[in-house]
């Protein structure tokens, strides 16, 4: 499926981060995938998504230059490709 | 730079990693490793003869299962996200299931090696019930001689059974972990057949000459070109898990994926039985040895504060590699296939594919008795001298 930033994202709720120096580590534990995000602000966005009704609302509200947004939405899709981020409506 | 890297959950980090600046934050290490080794008791039913941490019998001063918890508890404060258990056979343990479902409720995931023996129906069952749990089964040959001559009598059919266990109980995608030696290199497409069969994943590590691997390092360590092969091998089959072990193989040309650099006491760990923290599973020596979790402030103290992780950290030499071209694709290779061999820490990798361990060997092996491995055999009372 692909990334639609018109609809609403969530972490996948088996998936945990880990804060670190350069942003976090995020593990999932259903697919025993680990992710590095590079940035925190990314971190940020990331654990704000379930407060909007879509990732656009989320970036909206977000600190994040919006020339660094293709960069962002392109790290949110490789996140939700390995399941790490779920669209809402959908049953994990 | 890329925001993500979505390394495979065997191997620590995805090659892109290399040329975007996260390597040097992980040289610098992080807060808590990506990945922790806990060999839970070096009682074993098998004496295999690479043994890496000379395991067989118990050692008496094992962490009860009271401290095992408090570790635990420990990785979960810490968000270590899941630990690698070893040993020995960690089955043997009579609180293992206990500890591992201890683990799981407590957020700490778990991959455990096991030769096979402890897999019955009935656990096979369980096992596949639980996402948090994942397995992996050691074989060392794609048949019972190649395997046995290594592992011991009867130990191939053990595993055989314990992965028809598995696969019967639709356990999808447990590891089989083979320790890549001069007698099996060839059989790696066997390997292949094999897990493709199971339903598993094949894991393919490097052979150190830790433990009992020292007395039959002459024997198993693969040929210049076997390594060779074996390269290019995994070049074409990237899917195959490694723990990022062969990068001293990266010095052949195109690196290989992963983290191609050393992760001891930056990323990785080892707690043995007794609660000794030390840099790497393959560095059982003094040497390596940063605290014991039994100590005050715990593992997290060690991981964070001992004096031999903040060495670790520090940028490190090249050395004698200095001078070589590849060194930034073989980072001076494995610390511990250097220590144990008697090469220095800032010199070649034994196995170095450009053939500088060979002549870095000798010279040692004419200066000095070289060094011994710490466990030659479970001792009560003060650590012998290494």
């Amino acid at each position: 499926m692909t990334f639609d930033s018109a609809v609403a994202y969530r972490l996948h709720e088996r998936v945990a981060l880990r804060p670190e120096p350069f942003g976090a580590l995020a593990y999932h534990y259903g697919n025993r995938r680990l992710n590095f995000l590079r940035a925190p602000e990314l971190v940020a966005l990331v654990e704000s998504l379930d407060s909007y009704d879509s990732v656009r609302d989320a970036f909206d509200a977000a600190d994040i230059d919006p020339g660094r947004w293709p960069s962002f939405e392109k790290a949110l899709a490789s996140l939700a490709a390995s399941d790490f981020l779920v669209a809402e409506g959908i049953d994990p | 730079m890329t925001l993500i890297d979505n390394p495979r959950p065997d191997n620590l980090v995805l090659s892109p990693v290399k040329r975007s600046g996260l390597a040097d934050q992980m040289k610098a290490g992080l807060d808590a490793p990506i990945c922790l080794t806990w060999e839970l008791t070096y009682a074993c039913n098998l004496q295999c003869v690479h043994c890496l941490s000379s395991s067989g019998r118990r050692d008496p001063r094992e962490l009860t299962t009271d401290e095992c918890e408090a570790v635990i508890d420990e990785l979960q404060r810490m968000q270590v996200f899941y630990i690698n258990i070893g040993g020995g056979e960690p089955t043997i343990r009579k609180d293992f299931w206990h500890l591992v479902h201890y683990a799981v409720d407590h957020g700490v995931g778990v991959k455990f090696s096991t030769n096979g023996s402890g897999i019955d129906a009935t656990v096979a069952e369980h096992l596949a019930q639980s996402d948090y749990v994942d397995v992996q089964i050691s074989i060392d040959g794609a048949d019972a001689a190649t395997n046995d001559h290594v592992r011991g009598d009867g130990s191939f059919a053990t595993a055989v059974e314990a992965m028809e266990h598995l696969r019967a109980a639709g356990f999808e995608g447990f590891k089989i972990s083979v320790v890549m030696t001069r007698h099996n290199i060839a059989q790696v497409d066997d390997f292949r057949a094999m897990a493709d069969r199971y339903g598993a994943q094949l894991r393919l590590t490097r052979f150190r000459p830790s433990g009992r691997g020292a007395d039959s390092w002459g024997d198993l360590h693969p040929t210049d070109q076997q390594q060779r092969d074996l390269y290019h091998w995994l070049i074409d089959h990237p899917d195959v898990l490694t723990g990022d072990s062969f990068f001293h193989l990266s010095a052949l040309g195109e690196a290989l994926p992963g983290l191609n650099l050393c992760g001891a006491g930056r990323v990785v760990c080892l707690i043995d039985p007794i609660g000794d923290v030390y840099a790497c599973p393959f560095v059982l020596h003094d040497e390596f040895l940063a605290g014991n979790v039994r100590d005050e402030g715990g593992f997290a103290q060690v991981w964070q504060q001992s004096n031999l992780f903040a060495e670790l950290r520090e940028p490190q030499s090249a050395g004698a590699c200095a001078s070589c071209g590849h060194f930034d694709a073989c980072q001076g290779g494995c610390m511990a296939a250097k220590f144990f061999t008697g090469i220095p820490l800032d010199g070649p990798d034994p196995e170095c594919v450009l053939g500088h361990g060979e002549a870095a060997m000798d010279s040692v092996a004419r200066a000095s008795v070289g060094k011994d491995h710490s466990r030659t055999a479970v001792v009560i009372g003060p650590k012998p001298i290494g």
